[in-house]
């Protein structure tokens, strides 16, 4: 039960229907990084997949480019209650990137370049709902925001979308990662408001 | 590495506002009486939602300013000019008000005296990013810690300055550099201006030390700052970020 806040009448700006319970409306790019910028150069990114059994899928930034891109429009939500709406992307599905892996793995752990983790269900990683991007708003993904590269799983809180993305694990069992471990939800679906342990 | 945790479920309680403090022109300290406050780590933060007559409501999260003390919990809050929530929390709640807050929130960007060793500290705050700093600093001294902490806050002129006068009875313990981005007072050491590699190199601890370095602020400070502290030679791994969005919360 809410306490009534006496004086309070707020914005009212909630009642947009793209807006998940709780959040607000921003139109700039807010940052949230647990640590300093990693200041990454495109000729020494790599990306990896790798599956349960140990094999390895690698593509540096050349093969990355060579494939096939998408740019899709989507809505941004982040735990700390912004929401950003109608962003366009360029990057590469998931789906391209897993055509030729072979796994029965049901978890994934994204590690990014500077340490940070995070996990999902795989197959929240596939069909049509994630992107490895690299272009944001038709420019270059800026470093602050993840650049060159950052994962893109925009139906979940944004901390999910791993920035500096370098590899994702293929694993049997789910394994927490960082934001997961300090407190916040295991799988962050703004929808329903699974922002910390327990939501 | 050493995680601070919450533990189960966090709901939303009603906390009364016990006391207000005016901080400076355009931010207040909120004294809370949170009957079934978990106890919190300095540096975590606490979701509020303010609730309208109709239901609607707004949330945000504030860092907490003060170390853990039974049912207490002090937030301190700046106005965002056009936010939402900030004008009503610095301009409109009153000593009796009851608003609804939940957590501990965050396991990260925390300092524990129960498990801090001799490792040196590091704080760097931008304009409102002292306040999760202030959180630690107050717990160091309230545990009687000895870890050596240094502070270095950059402010646009000292009137925007929190916790000024109480700073300075920790000048001892945190030795302080202030940095004046906009107006220096008269007699101050150095010119208006923002941090920059000099002041990294004079007035923090030297990387050799491998200190545990806390950075909090609005962004572009919090982009600056850590950038500085690794071309300084710190550790990337031993820096801790928080950023304030131009919307009031940690963004």
């Amino acid at each position: 039960m809410a306490t009534v806040s006496r004086g309070f009448f707020g914005r009212r700006r909630s009642g947009d229907p793209d807006l998940p319970p709780g959040q607000y409306l921003v139109t700039d790019f807010p940052v949230l990084s647990a640590g300093p910028t990693p200041r990454l150069r495109t000729e020494d990114w790599e990306f990896t997949i790798t599956t349960e059994t140990g094999e390895k899928h690698a593509w540096d930034w050349a093969a990355l480019m060579a494939l096939p891109a998408q740019t899709p429009t989507v809505d941004l939500h982040c735990v700390t209650k912004w929401s950003k709406l109608g962003t366009s992307w360029r990057g590469v599905s998931l789906d391209t990137l897993f055509e030729d892996v072979e796994s029965a793995a049901e978890y994934a752990l994204v590690h990014s370049y500077g340490g940070y983790t995070t996990n999902l269900p795989l197959q929240d990683l596939l069909d049509g709902q994630a992107w490895i991007a690299y272009e944001f708003e038709g420019e270059p993904l800026e470093p602050e925001h993840g650049g060159p590269a950052r994962l893109l799983v925009p139906h979940l809180y944004l901390w999910k979308s791993a920035k500096w993305v370098r590899g994702i694990q293929l694993l049997h069992d789910d394994e927490p990662g960082f934001w997961e471990t300090a407190g916040y939800h295991n799988y962050g679906d703004p929808w329903r408001e699974q922002r910390y342990w327990g939501d | 590495m050493a995680r601070a945790t919450v533990l189960g479920r966090l709901t939303w309680r009603v906390a009364t506002v016990a006391a207000l403090r005016q901080e400076t022109p355009n931010a207040r300290t909120i004294v809370l009486d949170v009957p079934g406050w978990p106890g919190h780590v300095a540096g975590q933060h606490v979701d509020v939602r303010l609730t309208a007559p109709d239901g609607y409501s707004a949330q945000r999260s504030y860092s907490i300013a003060s170390a853990a003390d039974g049912a207490r919990v002090e937030l301190t809050v700046e106005l965002v000019p056009d936010g939402e929530v900030s004008p009503y929390l610095v301009e409109v709640l009153e000593v009796g008000d009851r608003i609804d807050i939940r957590g501990p929130v965050g396991g990260w960007f925390v300092w524990d005296p129960a498990r801090a060793d001799a490792t040196p500290v590091q704080l760097v705050a931008g304009g409102s990013g002292i306040v999760p700093l202030m959180a630690m600093i107050r717990t160091r001294a309230a545990a009687g810690s000895t870890a050596p902490f240094r502070l270095l806050y950059s402010v646009r002129e000292h009137s925007a300055m929190l916790y000024a006068a109480e700073l300075e009875t920790h000048a001892e313990a945190v030795t302080p550099t202030y940095v004046y981005t906009r107006k220096a007072p008269g007699g101050h050491p150095r010119p208006a201006g923002r941090i920059d590699a000099g002041l990294v190199r004079a007035a923090a601890w030297p990387p050799d030390r491998r200190p545990l370095c806390f950075v909090c602020g609005p962004t572009g400070f919090v982009e600056a700052a850590a950038d500085l502290l690794v071309a300084a030679g710190h550790d990337p791994a031993l820096i801790r970020t928080e950023r304030f969005g131009p919307t009031g919360g940690p963004a």
